[in-house]
């Protein structure tokens, strides 16, 4: 990649006998949508913050716009926008307050702060929520709202931690449009999220991390090519019949996955997977067929799910 | 990067941005505040105007205070002790909910703040909160006629100095700790009562046993408290002291305040 905004290479961040983070080497460019994808305590957040230069690194070595962010925090950060995944907006003042106070901090002018929250209230959806205090705004618009706080300086890179978790579905997808509008206007994003569906909707490329290391790098599309079959068959028998019949499914497939509550069939043609399984005289309770997911692709890497 | 940013001015006036949204949140509670620093002058100078300090008077006239109005010789004290009640609360419970109930530290602190202007911001703002209350307090005691109208203005900067003391050694402190509950009993109980009590705040610290002395020589509360006599009424503190009250309390500052802004830049980096 020539001239990316991000270069980490062999990031390692230890607390006490821990390891967040285990030598870990990935490069954004620019107008590019990155995501890190994996379970709580994969590093992630920890990650993030070293990005966001508010943390400092045990080893490797982390350039963003050509700059060391330990040694030049305040010119790195002058650059970001970030979302954490905890909101901490100020509750007690209102939604056109809290922008203008957060664009002071950058040094930016009355006049263009003014100008900008017309705009940034008009992108989160909240300008008739303007003059009301965060504190009654749901979780969905307080959301909006830090997205929309991250991007009052015009940032070059925006970082989102986790940016829909605790949403409920709707909320979510309205986060959803307003992330893609961003990436269409070229703003580059890096975001950390365990939701695998969020990964494939708003990510150009990823990592797949667990345990603080990258376990693979790719687009969504390419990831599930490589490390999945086109369709997956899910077959539930009951959770103890499951372990029964495995043995036999397994003849039938090239990859299989016995959860506790269903069984996993990697095949090339789900719908044929099923009529064989049904000639065997097996007869799931339920079944399904289903495109692979990166999802499928964790649970290969790690013979885990992203969510426990 | 947008053209506007100008890293170099941050770096030079983030504090100041800090204190002033600091401020900003404090005008929220502007009526609480002003009732707080209103009324609490008022409750004491009539209690004890009134009240205890003719009862002393009757007891043993002005003899054990230099000769000076009970109500008056307490006067400074109870400045000064308004001054530190005011910046605790502005650098205390902002702290701590910066960096733990509500985390707008952190927020501040992804742009181009740092840890450092994020704690100068805070103790800035406490200082002109607590400049507020005790100028409000001075007004009331030169309208109850406590004081004279002259060099005794110096009370106020005296009293603001003892609250920028202890008030540095509580944003340190406020930052340090991981569990307020236990925090708030002790300072409560085991800082703020007995050093409002024993520091020669209701009578002359060396009318006390000396063992009960070194209370008062650690406490802000009695350095200010004796500075400021000395401006009110010309108490009859040899320079000297003055020197030492004036080098312990600019001492406790700046070492509170380095610790502070050090506590700062430790946490939110963790």
């Amino acid at each position: 990649m020539s001239n990316p905004l991000i270069s980490v290479r062999g990031l390692t961040k230890v607390f006490g006998d821990f390891t967040a983070v285990n030598g870990i080497d990935f490069d954004v460019a620019k107008g590019e949508s990155f995501g890190l994808l994996g379970p709580n305590g994969a590093g992630k957040s920890t990650t993030m913050r070293i990005l966001a230069a508010t943390s400092t690194r045990t080893s490797g070595t982390v350039e963003i716009l050509g700059k060391d962010p330990e040694q030049f925090g305040p010119l790195v950060r002058a650059h970001l926008g970030v979302v954490p995944q905890q909101d901490n907006l100020d509750g007690e003042l209102t939604v056109s307050e809290n922008l203008y106070i957060y664009g002071r901090y950058f040094g930016l002018s009355k006049k263009f702060i003014k100008n900008k929250i017309e705009e940034l209230l008009e992108f989160a959806q909240l300008e008739e929520k303007r003059d009301v205090k965060v504190e009654a705004l749901s979780g969905g618009m307080k959301r909006r709202l830090t997205i929309a706080r991250g991007l009052v300086s015009e940032p070059d890179i925006l970082l989102l931690d986790e940016p829909t978790t605790g949403l409920d579905p709707q909320a979510r997808h309205i986060l959803w449009d307003r992330l893609f509008r961003l990436k269409e206007q070229g703003v580059t994003l890096v975001l950390t999220t365990h939701f695998m569906d969020e990964a494939e909707q708003l990510c150009d490329r990823l990592v797949v991390m667990d345990n603080g290391s990258i376990m693979a790098e790719g687009s969504p599309a390419g990831l599930i090519k490589q490390y999945s079959s086109k369709e997956v068959l899910e077959v539930r028998f009951g959770s103890d019949r499951n372990k029964e019949v495995a043995p036999q499914l397994s003849t039938m497939c090239e990859r299989m996955e016995t959860l506790p509550d269903r069984v996993l069939m990697y095949t090339e043609d789900g719908e044929a997977l099923l009529e064989q399984i049904m000639q065997a005289k097996l007869h799931p309770t339920t079944s399904l067929v289903r495109r692979s997911s990166l999802e499928d692709v964790f649970l290969r890497l790690t013979g885990r799910t992203l969510i426990e | 990067m947008n053209q506007g940013i100008d890293v170099p001015q941050i770096q030079r006036f983030g504090a100041l941005y800090i204190a002033s949204a600091r401020l900003k949140s404090m005008s929220k509670w502007r009526t609480i505040i002003a009732a707080v620093d209103i009324g609490n002058p008022l409750f004491y100078l009539i209690a004890v105007g009134i009240g205890i300090g003719v009862l002393v008077e009757q007891g043993s006239g002005t003899s054990g205070t230099n000769g000076i109005k009970y109500i008056a010789f307490i006067a400074p004290a109870l400045l000064a002790n308004t001054a530190i009640t005011g910046i605790m609360d502005e650098t205390v419970f902002p702290t701590i909910e910066g960096f733990k109930w509500r985390k707008l530290f952190f927020a501040q602190n992804s742009t181009p703040i740092t840890g450092r202007q994020i704690a100068i911001g805070v103790y800035l703002a406490a200082l002109v909160r607590a400049l507020f209350a005790v100028t409000v307090y001075y007004l009331l005691l030169l309208a109850f006629d406590v004081v004279n109208f002259g060099i005794s203005f110096l009370l106020m900067p005296i009293a603001v100095l003892g609250g920028g003391a202890f008030g540095a050694l509580m944003l340190f402190a406020a930052a340090k700790i991981e569990k307020e509950d236990q925090f708030f009993n002790i300072l409560g109980r085991l800082v703020i009562m007995p050093m409002f009590l024993f520091s020669g705040t209701f009578f002359p610290l060396s009318s006390m046993p000396i063992y009960l002395q070194p209370i008062g020589w650690i406490s802000p509360l009695w350095h200010a408290t004796e500075l400021g006599r000395e401006a009110a009424f010309d108490y009859g503190i040899s320079t000297t002291m003055v020197v030492v009250h004036l080098t312990f309390l600019i001492t406790l500052l700046v070492v509170g305040l380095t610790l502070a802004t050090r506590q700062f830049e430790r946490r939110l980096a963790k």
